[in-house]
């Protein structure tokens, strides 16, 4: 799904450079559930940005659902960024001044979907986190796990291939942060790849595969998935193997 | 997309009312100001009579002194002496042609409570009305065989008609002018000249003429002009002695329905010129000319400079306007970076922020030209009441309505170019904290 092959990434000023990422490698395989940790700095963000074609990289190969990304112009990772990704955001990143309908109906206005298809799509997304009887609501007018939850159903509105997320959690309680991951979770079974960027470790926990990042480069990974921890109260939910997932250690 | 990103503007705008409110001000009083300037000075250069001002053209002949032009720059007077322009009438080569002067009269009304007053009026031929086809309510135009029998008649304007007869069919009453009594035989309706072109040498922007007469009358009761009068040498003493005279008070329009009659009557003239050099007149070299309605108000300056420059300096102003809103689009879209950014995570293009950016430029472009026309509305009631000679300009038409909503709409957009640009040019990444 995501797979990066010695991936560089420098930041020049006319005084300094910075590398941001250094011979980075990853494979994600499809189906997984990833998280990625390290120190504040370590290129986590960096490495969830060019993941998420929001920034170029300076050296290196990066293949998104075996497209090759580096000769891309703009409207074409636009596109791709569109059809094949969704972000979820540690502040929401809701727009105030539009509903939950409309905020759910960004990504789809630029998919290009009728009118008839986006209304689908926006209740079902809106029903399956919960929320299908407040789409008229404001972001205002709901709470933090709320509007993240607004923010999961925007995120997978156009069936994404590929989920990434920043702290997901971060702004939350651990009620409504518990809330959330259920839901992520979920929605990895049901076979969407999820990144997700987290200083929690117990969150990482749940991941089936953690990878983390010091200084730009990949220092430490799980060879192979693991069962996902369950929350206190859940059963177990499966293995890899149990949801049919094809599950992979680090190029 | 248009339309996702119209309703968007539009919410944009709700968003931020003060912000809105002086983008729309702003650019509302430049639109204001250079399209009341603008509808002045296109009402009054604008073509009067369309369907035939190409043909019906003004005489002009080069009676002047040998020593002397009329005009530095060699133009030629702007009016015709009463011998060549009865000339020119008594030959006929025009398809309608007709020799007229200002002339001011008091008017006796029959009326015993309506005091005399005095009115401006024209005399002229018949073919005026043939020419110049002012509306008639009643009646109509005297006829040829009346001017050829220097009948005392009279076409009176609608004013007039309202004063002295109420607004009734007066049509074969009399009214007496200056102590003689005239047979009317048509009252016009309302003639919305935007500029009475037919007589620029006495100003584009007088009052209607409230009466019009035969020429061939008002000659036989010596009737002088009340309008210009220049002369190279003396006119001489007496009545005829004037009328003999290389004075020019007369202006001479004929109606030449094809190039090639223009071109007929070019050599005519040039044939009547020479052969009044064999009389000793016109010892300037030939130098006639012939221009068409809309050559000769180019000619006389119907726009004047004034006007011209004062509409400069309100384009100006609309510049200033713009660079305005030019900054507070920049506040306003600086603002919006973390949607920008998001809008470029969910899939948005460089080229859609820029559509949708540059639609709610055009939206405050819309909003600033409805204000912009409504305070152009004022702007011309305004001219009007302080300047009345521009009365019959200072309107606002469908074209100068269509021209401002555009106007406004357009420098708004381009005002919003830049702005536009930058907010392209954010980088998604550092907006958001994935």
């Amino acid at each position: 799904m995501l797979k990066m092959t010695h991936l560089q990434k420098v930041y020049r000023t006319h005084l300094i450079e910075t590398h941001a990422l250094r011979d980075f490698s990853i494979h994600v395989r499809e189906g997984e559930f990833v998280a990625v940790t390290g120190p504040s700095g370590s290129g986590k963000t960096t490495f969830l940005n060019i993941a998420g074609l929001l920034e170029e990289f300076s050296g290196g190969e990066f293949l998104l659902d075996g497209v090759n990304v580096s000769g891309l112009n703009d409207n074409a990772r636009s596109k791709l960024r569109n059809e094949k990704i969704g972000f979820i955001f540690q502040s929401f990143n809701l727009i105030p001044d539009l509903n939950l309908f409309d905020n759910v109906d960004v990504p789809l206005r630029y998919r290009g979907f009728g009118a008839a298809e986006r209304k689908k799509r926006i209740e079902e997304s809106l029903t399956r986190v919960g929320l299908a009887s407040r789409m008229k609501h404001y972001p205002s007018e709901l709470s933090g796990g709320q509007q993240q939850r607004v923010a999961i159903a925007r995120a997978l509105a156009g069936s994404p291939r590929l989920l990434l997320a920043d702290e997901p959690t971060g702004n939350l309680d651990s009620l409504m942060a518990r809330g959330v991951l259920e839901l992520l979770e979920e929605i990895n079974r049901q076979g969407t790849t999820i990144v997700m960027v987290t200083h929690d470790p117990e969150l990482a926990a749940r991941a089936q595969r953690n990878v983390h990042v010091i200084d730009g480069q990949v220092t430490d990974f799980d060879e192979a998935p693991r069962l996902r921890e369950v929350a206190a109260g859940n059963a177990d939910r499966g293995s890899g193997a149990e949801s049919g997932r094809a599950v992979g250690a680090m190029d | 997309m248009f339309s996702y990103y119209l309703q968007l503007g539009m919410r944009s705008l709700r968003r931020n009312p003060i912000l809105t409110a002086l983008m729309v001000i702003g650019i509302g009083l430049g639109i204001a100001a250079s399209m009341t300037t603008l509808t002045v000075m296109h009402l009054m250069g604008s073509d009067p009579i369309p369907w035939k001002s190409d043909k019906l053209h003004y005489v002009q002949l080069d009676n002047w002194s040998a020593d002397n032009s009329y005009y530095d720059d060699g133009r030629p007077p702007d009016q015709v002496t009463y011998r060549d322009a009865v000339a020119l009438m008594e030959a006929g080569k025009a398809d309608k042609q007709s020799a007229m002067f200002k002339l001011s009269l008091p008017i006796q009304p029959e009326n015993k409570e309506l005091k005399p007053f005095r009115s401006l009026g024209r005399v002229a031929y018949t073919d005026f009305f043939g020419m110049f086809e002012p509306p008639f309510k009643y009646g109509g135009p005297w006829s040829h065989d009346q001017d050829a029998g220097h009948e005392r008649v009279v076409v009176l304007g609608k004013d007039m008609n309202e004063k002295l007869f109420g607004g009734q069919d007066s049509v074969g009453r009399t009214v007496r002018m200056d102590d003689i009594d005239y047979t009317i035989v048509g009252v016009l309706d309302d003639w919305k000249l935007r500029s009475r072109y037919y007589d620029l040498t006495n100003g584009a922007f007088e009052d209607p003429d409230e009466f019009f007469m035969p020429f061939t009358a008002a000659i036989d009761l010596k009737q002088r002009s009340t309008g210009n009068n220049s002369c190279w040498k003396s006119s001489g003493d007496g009545w005829d002695a004037y009328l003999d005279s290389d004075c020019v008070w007369i202006q001479m329009w004929v109606q030449l329905d094809s190039p090639a009659r223009l071109a007929e009557y070019k050599s005519f003239l040039d044939s009547y010129v020479n052969e009044q050099k064999k009389l000793g007149r016109f010892p300037r070299p030939l130098n006639n000319r012939l221009l068409d309605v809309n050559e000769w108000m180019a000619d006389q300056e119907v726009v004047s400079r004034d006007v011209q420059v004062q509409t400069g300096l309100a384009f100006a102003f609309l510049v200033v306007c713009l660079v305005n809103t030019v900054g507070l689009l920049l506040a306003k879209f600086t603002r919006k970076s973390g949607e920008i950014g998001l809008r470029r995570a969910l899939g948005a293009s460089r080229r859609e922020v820029f559509s949708q950016f540059l639609i709610e430029s055009g939206v405050v472009g819309l909003s600033g030209g409805v204000l912009g026309l409504a305070l152009t509305g004022l702007g011309l009631l305004a001219v009007r009441a302080l300047y009345s000679e521009y009365k019959t300009v200072a309107h606002l038409d469908w074209t100068m309505i269509f021209v401002t909503v555009a106007l406004a709409v357009v420098s708004s957009v381009l005002a919003g170019v830049y702005p536009t640009w930058r907010a392209c040019r954010v980088q998604p990444a550092a907006q958001l904290k994935i």
